[in-house]
């Protein structure tokens, strides 16, 4: 078990000599100081203190509605067992969503983005500051480079050439964060790399057959 | 047969499995060849043997022995080893694991590659699971990457420095030279890398605030350049040129405007244009929408600004997109806390939202003005035998019925100054005018004759209930806190309100001293907060929302993610106590529980006896509210003790309270709770009320704690208390099994 505190309430509050003591007040004048003191604090913590943030990205997940991993990227450092207990819980979440709802999940301190393509679900984590709309748009332009890259990609393509997937996402996302916003620039880097790929696998297979190796 | 095929027949061989046996017996056969494989000399079907094995990873089956491999293919000459030998460090290697130090040479040797490609390689992967001490050693090479001049590698060197710093804040120094060049690149992937970078080393070190926030005037102009080129095909996406990149720009400028009026200055302009210009049709549109919203917002913007980004938030509101629908929704309730005024002219827009879905609001209108009307009367007549309950839950009616919020605080006032003997008449009286004192001076009111109110007027009462002697100290205190909220809410007189709160700064009861010393404070050392804290209060939520009146009231929400219980309890709330009136008629006794099918509790007459409708009658307002839960006391010790109360328990959560009393000669101070629970248990904890208790039980400290659980029968919590009682520091320790249940449960 791990112990979990008290959220840390703004200094500004405890020096106050305004609310250092509880107050003997109905629940009404509780409640309507319980306010103010929320605002003292939101007020003073938007003054200039440096908030810290995660990573942007911390996962994207592709899975199938039987809830099959398709891919699975990780931008967070944590182990096997943790990942498979996150992508269990996360794929759950997302399966049992109706279709009329909405795009987005609060889970824990994070925000799911998610977006159903034909037969798969395409699945981001985001940190509680991110603009959700812009991470559906990330989503989409990978979808379309795939789709670009394989010709109307289907699922079947990512299951049988899940390297290639995997390439492209990296091609796209870097750390977690977009590293280039142009689709043709990104297309034509992965096929720069296939062609080096393939002139490093070419000679050798060639030995290999004429029995050279 | 050439090799990938091998790994594509493996895949159709494992698809191929009928049972879940099978599928595991195909695997370790392969994986047993793999193995194999790995063990022999340099062989040329390595990097399909790898990719096979991270096929078989992610079906989720063990392959730790293939990080070796990684560790020798990325070592490899051959582009092919290498891409595939980094994508398996990736997926097999993370921190935590000893073999990713062996990488990092390897890695340091790529940086500096001939060829871009396996640069790129290298640099994704440092980005992507680069552990602490690999940045430490290849922070130099990123940076002398970073001054490179092919734009291919600039870009992923800027997120690679962005994954360094937010692993090792410290190295932060060593980027932000560079950072500042690169804002002069050209290339968008460049710019975007850049604008990531300054983002964040900003939030990291005030310092580079101050540094960058010179930047503006440049930021400004690319956006300006983006916003009004012309159709670039490259990054246009949806008739927005580059949104990714846009995004990010206001995302730094509301870093760099927050707090700073010169900086806000700057941009100002340009967030107006990018606000009336962008086309919101489509999701990049409204992508960049929302970020100009939320900057506006943040940083020192003028107040035709931000109705302008409240109206943007307004018109989203109506949008047939539901995600931007929600997003409008989550925005206006944070905006909501710290400006208020800008929010009100859209809250008929909020409820309209919500009025909609949900039929059941459509049932109130007309009944709620004459419920207000019969409890008044009660107060007026029998003020002095209705329970305690009866004031907070009469207030808590009012804030619901928000149309007659003009009505109830002229009725009230017109009650107040006739008589002031009732105390809970007096009490909701001076409630409401300190809270709607506003519409109390504005003098006209459609549903109640005209009567002109001057602000002397409503002073002058609320003065006369603070000195007469017929006033019990709680009325005292109300009329006090109305006095000091009407502060806000009248031009004229505020230094008569100034003049009263001092005076009582020395009044012998002690509450009310303290209450006008702390008001005295707020005029003076927190006076720019004065009108923050003392605006209008949010609907209350009560403890016993477990009264709901039915599925169709309650779905329509969680589409929105549960809002906050303030629209919740709107629509809820009033529902309720049509059908407690009912029941009033009847005779029935009076509802714990407001069944689904509400209709049921119509009058029926069957069990009527007088004395019953008597004690219905008085306890009209008593019935609103059920019996509170019973709270459990988990700890005593040396006069410390701590209690425990179950609240809003449904069946996969619960909202526990904890209070904690001190009878003892001294104050315990330093008072400090800490919980764990269960795995499966997920613990929130809300902020307490103070960390101080007095002694001889004069006062209490609570704290709320929200659990979440699959499985109740697992609920279980540890709770460590820490505290300093008479000079000594303790600590303890209780552990708690079993949770009480609300009474109504």
């Amino acid at each position: 078990m791990e112990w979990v505190g008290s959220p840390k309430i703004n200094q500004l509050w405890w020096d106050s000599s305004l609310w250092g003591r509880e107050l003997k007040l109905n629940t009404c004048e509780r409640s309507h100081l319980y306010c103010a003191r929320v605002k003292i604090s939101l007020t003073a913590v938007y003054s200039g203190t440096v908030r810290t943030y995660q990573d942007n990205m911390q996962f994207m997940l592709l899975f199938s509605r039987q809830g099959k991993l398709r891919l699975q990227k990780w931008y967070v450092a944590l182990s096997d067992t943790q990942k498979k207990k996150i992508s269990r819980e996360v794929i759950q979440m997302v399966l049992a969503r109706k279709p009329k709802m909405c795009s987005f999940l609060e889970w824990r301190d994070l925000k799911i983005v998610y977006k159903r393509y034909a037969s798969l679900y395409f699945c981001c984590a985001v940190e509680d500051q991110e603009n959700e709309l812009i991470t559906l748009e990330i989503i989409h332009r990978y979808v379309e480079l795939l789709d670009k890259y394989f010709g109307s990609v289907c699922e079947l393509d990512i299951i049988f050439n899940f390297e290639k997937a995997y390439y492209i996402l990296d091609e796209f996302i870097l750390g977690g964060e977009a590293q280039e916003t142009s689709k043709k620039i990104v297309l034509k880097a992965i096929e720069q790399a296939d062609m080096l790929q393939e002139e490093a696998e070419a000679p050798r297979s060639v030995l290999e057959e004429i029995g050279l190796t | 047969m050439s090799p990938s095929v091998c790994l594509q027949e493996m895949i159709r061989v494992i698809r191929g499995a009928r049972t879940q046996g099978e599928e595991r017996g195909v695997i370790q056969r392969e994986c047993a060849a793999i193995r194999a494989q790995f063990r022999q000399a340099d062989n040329g079907g390595r990097s399909h043997n790898l990719a096979k094995l991270l096929y078989v990873h992610m079906l989720g089956y063990p392959a730790h022995f293939g990080q070796m491999e990684c560790v020798r293919l990325i070592a490899s000459s051959k582009y092919s080893e290498k891409r595939i030998g980094y994508l398996g460090a990736m997926m097999l290697l993370d921190e935590k694991q000893d073999a990713s130090l062996l990488i990092t040479n390897s890695i340091k040797n790529d940086l500096s590659h001939s060829s871009q490609h396996v640069q790129s390689l290298a640099l994704c992967t440092l980005a992507c699971m680069g552990s602490a001490e690999m940045c430490r050693d290849l922070a130099p090479e990123i940076e002398r990457l970073l001054k490179a001049s092919n734009s291919y590698i600039k870009k992923k060197a800027a997120l690679c420095a962005v994954h360094i710093v937010r692993k090792i804040p410290e190295l932060g120094e060593m980027f932000t030279p560079s950072a500042h060049s690169l804002l002069s690149e050209k290339n968008h992937g460049v710019l975007h890398g850049a604008v990531i970078l300054i983002t964040e080393l900003c939030e990291r070190n005030p310092d580079n605030l101050k540094q960058f926030r010179k930047s503006v005037p440049e930021l400004v102009q690319i956006m300006k350049n983006l916003v009004t080129s012309g159709y670039s095909p490259e990054h246009n996406v949806a008739g927005i040129s580059d949104p990714f990149l846009q995004v990010r720009i206001l995302r730094l400028l509301r870093i760099l405007g927050r707090n700073n009026d010169a900086a806000s200055d700057a941009m100002n302009d340009l967030l107006a244009q990018v606000a009336t210009n962008t086309d919101s049709s489509k999701t990049a549109g409204s992508a960049v929408l929302y970020e100009t919203v939320l900057t506006i917002m943040d940083i020192r913007s003028e107040s035709g600004l931000r109705v302008l980004a409240v109206n943007i938030l307004g018109r989203f509101l109506l949008n047939n997109d539901r995600n931007i629908r929600y997003i409008s929704m989550t925005s206006l309730q944070k905006i909501v806390q710290t400006d208020h005024t800008a929010v009100q002219r859209h809250r008929g827009t909020i409820v309209d939202c919500l009025k909609d879905q949900d039929a059941s609001v459509k049932r109130y209108a007309p009944s709620q003005r004459w419920h207000i009307d019969t409890i008044l009367h009660v107060l007026v007549t029998a003020g002095g035998d209705v329970r305690d309950e009866t004031v907070p839950n009469l207030i808590q009616l009012i804030t619901a019925a928000s149309e007659l919020h003009c009505y109830t605080v002229h009725k009230l006032y017109r009650a107040l100054i006739s008589d002031i003997v009732q105390q809970s008449l007096v009490q909701v009286a001076c409630w409401c005018i300190g809270e709607y004192g506003d519409l109390l001076l504005k003098g006209e009111c459609e549903e109640i004759t005209p009567m002109q109110v001057t602000e002397d007027d409503v002073l002058d009462a609320l003065e006369t209930v603070l000195q007469s002697h017929m006033s019990t100290p709680t009325s005292r205190g109300f009329a006090l806190t109305a006095i000091m909220k009407l502060s806000t809410r009248i031009t004229n007189n505020v230094d008569r309100i100034r003049s009263v709160v001092s005076i009582y700064g020395s009044c012998i009861d002690v509450e009310l001293q303290q209450r006008a010393v702390e008001y005295n404070a707020l005029f003076k050392k927190y006076d720019h907060m004065r009108a923050a804290v003392l605006e209008r209060m949010p609907v209350i939520d009560r403890n016993s929302s477990g009264q709901t009146n039915g599925d169709p009231s309650v779905e329509p929400m969680k589409e929105f993610n549960q809002p906050k219980p303030v629209q919740g309890v709107l629509i809820q709330e009033p529902a309720n106590q049509v059908c407690d009136l009912l029941d009033l008629l009847g005779d029935s006794n009076p509802p714990l529980l407001v069944t689904n099918d509400h209709t049921s509790t119509a009058p029926n007459s069957t069990n009527s006896t007088s004395s019953n409708v008597q004690d219905n009658l008085l306890d009209l307002l008593g019935g609103l509210e059920p019996t509170p839960a019973p709270s459990v006391t988990v700890f005593e010790k040396g006069g410390l003790s701590l209690k425990l109360q179950c609240d809003q328990q449904t069946e996969t959560s619960t909202t526990v309270t904890f209070t904690a009393s001190n009878s003892t000669q001294s104050d315990i101070t330093g008072f400090n709770l800490q919980a764990a629970v269960p795995k499966s248990v997920q613990l929130q904890m809300k902020a307490p009320s103070g960390d101080l208790i007095p002694a001889q039980g004069c006062g209490t400290v609570t704290q709320t704690v929200l659990l979440s659980y699959t499985n109740k029968a697992n609920l279980k919590m540890r709770v460590r208390l820490s505290y300093s009682s008479q000079g000594t520091a303790c600590q303890d320790m209780v552990q708690i099994d079993s949770f009480p249940s609300p009474a109504w449960s």
